[in-house]
């Protein structure tokens, strides 16, 4: 496969044309605070459309290069920049006339060309704009490391349309790699065809299907007879947010009381989708499901959901940490301590996947919806180990309405404003409380040593 | 010998089609066939070899290594001397002859020779390769004075690097005024009188009756009888298309070879790209557009469609544009810069200060832009002019401040 590139991502519409940015640049490129050495520009508003940018796009196809007469610009094979070699530029700017973004322009006060150099993978725009409208996208690391690893997965999984749980065991399972061993309790995982259909097996890798009530245990059994015949292997369950928060919830407590050394984790679509969308511990309050029905006694659930992810930290069990699959960045890294730590105690995943089919949303919508839960804090991205406490992974300081992400679902259309303050109010409690844990973790950790 | 692509030539229009078959073919044998003993390397960036800025191997555009990864022969020293299109071959200097399935011909352009009395019988200098560029660079070490024939864009580079080196340079003109094919009179007054302040001596509108062997020097008379002596005589009058080995192949030419939108010739299998090459220019017409962002476009789009290549999108038109460095100065023009009925001229500047705009707009677009010493992105402008921008309703946003006006339709519309 070809090498992926991190990026810098403009958000027009988050822009306020600060230009902070610009400062930070000249700052950074030329120790100056004079705008004029900045290397990413940021256009007024002309007659009322949205503020824009000049800026290297570090094309794939780069006619600066191609037009450049004495081989000062170059496509870097490892970052992606268009480098630019000093001591070959003659300063033709012939380069210019292959940019129509004005990503390479002459700039007068340093006698020569200039372009964006992404700041060696550590962008100074992008840490000093203060309405996260520049964003330093890394993901094409996961790809350039994982895309040649072999998936764990036949083709043709039966999930619905839109569904991110194919997605999600896709990822993990090539990160997990073959040395494993799956347990996947009744839910839209073995439902999707994970443990078999048609007399065929839809996994690569050896997969068994627990009970509802059993998986934790039962797997903390299969993998102790892997480690007693010598065989090292990872020991995997992916279930539902059923099987582990209702009927399943005694084995998994209990192996995470023992600290059994497994990797749980849990996908949680907010109930019992495969089986007719019934309602489960976590299905939010407000929701719509085949058990909470919308009519005239009930307006949807009327109980909140258990906050899962933090109970399993009340177990103390080795490492415990929520994600979402549109934060992909975010997942691996947990992922890849979980792994690790499985090896001798248990990590618990809880993984949020909202559900095109059962929550009634387009399915190609399905991350977008995991991008809203995060930007609203409807759900917060977090980790948690003995040692070091609870900490936010992916902070979000000034987050949207949760009602713009309600209004993307269809289970909860039905919504009056009262509920939908509630579900605000529910939200920022949740939040005000995770914060009060993280400040507890923070007083607690001993000083960095320097 | 067999390759399915052949390739005659080695600089831009020839390295961006074989970068392009590689794109979409990458097992398909493919030859470089080129008459230049070096790796490849820019005609453009030949003064600068001159000036002892570049060295000649530090300017190379494709390495042996590139040859080597990407599958292509690259056979240097190979001067193709016939095409037999009806046999799908090629014959050598040496007498070998090439099959080929698909021929791309960007052999480029060479130095025309004025018809000055006397010329063939002194030694002077062209700038067109490699070798002729180390050739002036020590001529220059051991000359005093020297005459330019032309100022055209290679000869005020040459001039400019000469009198930096010490040269009593006097540059000889036929046209009124330099840089006649991008510049207008007033801009190019401001770089006459920039080359003046620098002690070069400028003869605009000048005819060169003849030149004479006198000793050492070299003895130029200018049609008003005036004489200039010089050691060394450098003439750069423009260039002409490499189609002379295309006699008699059938291969259609009138300055250059005759290719359609998409640098296909009129026969099977046989494209030409870059210098050598007359296309559609974009305000009618087949023209012959020496520039090298010109080359690189051809180039492409002809390797894409030697390689059949279902998403090639046809040649827009040739447009002139230029962006020249003088003595630490800058000068851009794209586009036309004569007028026409229904174009609409503005122009600002302070030509004291060496600052100069003109923008030609025609129905509500843009048509040409000149700046001196006024930065535009010349890209930019490109696009606008190509993509036929409406800008009548930031005209006067646009006239007061190109730059930022481009900057922002551009940023608006390049998707």
């Amino acid at each position: 496969m070809g090498n992926c590139f991190s990026t810098l991502q403009f958000h027009a519409g988050r822009c306020d044309g600060c230009g902070d940015c610009m400062t930070a640049c000249a700052q950074a490129k030329a120790n100056s605070d004079d705008q004029a050495y900045s290397r990413i520009r940021i256009l007024p508003k002309a007659s009322g459309e949205s503020v824009e940018l000049a800026l290297c796009r570090q094309c794939a196809d780069p006619i600066c290069v191609m037009n450049c007469p004495s081989g000062a610009l170059s496509k870097n094979g490892d970052t992606g920049v268009i480098d630019w070699a000093e001591s070959k530029c003659v300063n033709c700017l012939l380069c210019t006339a292959g940019c129509a973004y004005a990503g390479i322009v002459y700039a007068p006060e340093v006698g020569h060309v200039a372009k964006c150099d992404l700041c060696d993978g550590d962008p100074a725009c992008v840490k000093a704009c203060p309405s996260e409208a520049l964003e330093y996208r890394t993901a094409a690391r996961i790809f350039n490391a994982y895309a040649d690893k072999e998936d764990m997965f036949c083709r043709g999984l039966a999930a619905c349309h839109g569904c991110n749980s194919e997605l999600l065991i896709r990822h993990t399972m090539r990160m997990v790699g073959p040395e494993v061993v799956v347990a996947a309790p009744p839910g839209c995982i073995p439902g999707m065809g994970t443990v078999g259909y048609n007399g065929q097996t839809g996994a690569k890798v050896p997969i068994f299907h627990s009970l509802l009530t059993n998986t934790a245990t039962m797997l903390a059994g299969v993998k102790l007879q892997y480690n007693r015949v010598g065989r090292n292997v990872t020991a995997v369950a992916l279930a539902g947010d059923g099987g582990t928060s209702d009927a399943g919830f005694q084995s998994v407590s209990g192996a995470a009381e023992r600290n059994d050394p497994i990797l749980f984790i849990c996908v949680d679509n907010e109930g019992y989708m495969n089986t007719g969308m019934q309602s489960s511990g976590v299905t939010p309050y407000g929701s719509w499901t085949s058990t909470t029905p919308v009519g005239g006694q009930m307006q949807g659930k009327r109980t909140e959901a258990k906050n899962l992810p933090l109970i399993m930290t009340m177990h103390n069990c080795s490492y415990v940490a929520t994600a979402s699959t549109a934060f992909l960045e975010d997942y691996y890294a947990k992922l890849e301590k979980a792994i690790e730590v499985a090896k001798t105690g248990m990590a618990y995943l809880h993984v949020y996947a909202p559900c095109p089919t059962g929550w009634r949303f387009p399915s190609a919508m399905t991350t977008q919806v995991c991008r809203m839960q995060v930007r609203t804090n409807f759900i917060a991205l977090w980790e948690y180990d003995p040692g070091n406490g609870l900490q936010f992974t992916h902070p979000v300081d000034r987050p949207e309405p949760v009602a713009e992400y309600l209004k993307l679902i269809g289970k909860y259309r039905h919504l009056s404003e009262e509920q939908v303050s509630h579900i605000q109010h529910t939200v920022d409690e949740k939040i005000a409380y995770l914060r009060q844990l993280t400040q507890i973790a923070a007083a607690r950790r001993p000083a960095p040593v320097h | 010998m067999h390759s399915e692509y052949i390739i005659v030539g080695s600089s831009h229009a020839a390295l961006e089609a074989a970068t392009a078959i590689r794109l979409i073919d990458a097992d398909g044998t493919l030859t470089l066939l080129t008459r230049d003993a070096h790796l490849p390397y820019s005609p453009t960036i030949l003064p600068y070899v001159v000036s002892g800025r570049s060295q000649p191997d530090n300017v190379v555009l494709r390495s042996q290594a590139y040859f080597r990864d990407n599958a292509i022969a690259f056979v240097p020293g190979t001067s193709v001397v016939a095409v037999d299109p009806a046999q799908s071959s090629l014959r050598l200097a040496s007498g070998a002859t090439w099959q080929y399935d698909r021929l791309l011909i960007a052999t480029g352009a060479a130095p025309m020779l004025p018809p000055v009395g006397g010329l063939t019988k002194v030694p002077f200098h062209v700038l067109r390769s490699m070798d002729d560029a180390i050739d002036l660079r020590q001529a220059i070490g051991k000359a005093r004075s020297a005459i330019v024939l032309g100022a055209g864009l290679i000869g005020m580079h040459a001039a400019e690097n000469m009198a930096k080196a010490k040269i009593a340079v006097t540059v000889v003109e036929l046209q009124p005024h330099a840089l006649s094919g991008y510049f207008e009179p007033r801009a190019s007054a401001i770089i006459e009188r920039t080359f003046a302040c620098n002690g070069i001596r400028m003869f605009m509108g000048q005819t060169l009756r003849s030149v004479e062997r006198q000793g050492d020097f070299c003895l130029a008379t200018l049609a008003d009888g005036t004489t200039i002596a010089a050691d060394l005589l450098l003439v750069c009058t423009g260039v002409k298309p490499n189609i002379g080995f295309l006699h008699g192949s059938g291969i259609e030419v009138d300055t250059g070879i005759l290719v359609d939108d998409w640098m296909h010739t009129n026969l099977p299998n046989v494209w030409a790209a870059g210098d050598v090459a007359q296309a559609r220019g974009f305000w009618g017409g087949k023209v012959v557009n020496g520039i090298l962002p010109n080359a690189v476009e051809q180039g492409r789009i002809a390797g894409l469609a030697m390689a059949d290549d279902a998403g090639v999108m046809p040649f827009p038109g040739a447009v002139p544009l230029n962006t020249y460095s003088f003595f630490g100065q800058q000068a851009i023009s794209v586009g036309r810069g004569s007028t026409c009925s229904g174009m609409e001229i503005a122009e600002s500047g302070v030509e004291a200060d060496g600052i100069y705009r003109r923008i030609v707009l025609k129905d509500g677009q843009l048509v040409g832009i000149a700046t001196i010493n006024d930065f535009v992105d010349a890209g930019i402008m490109w696009q606008l002019i190509l993509r036929r921008t409406d800008l009548s309703s930031v005209k006067a946003e646009f006239i007061a401040n190109p730059q930022l006006t481009g900057r922002q339709l551009m940023s608006q519309i390049w998707r």
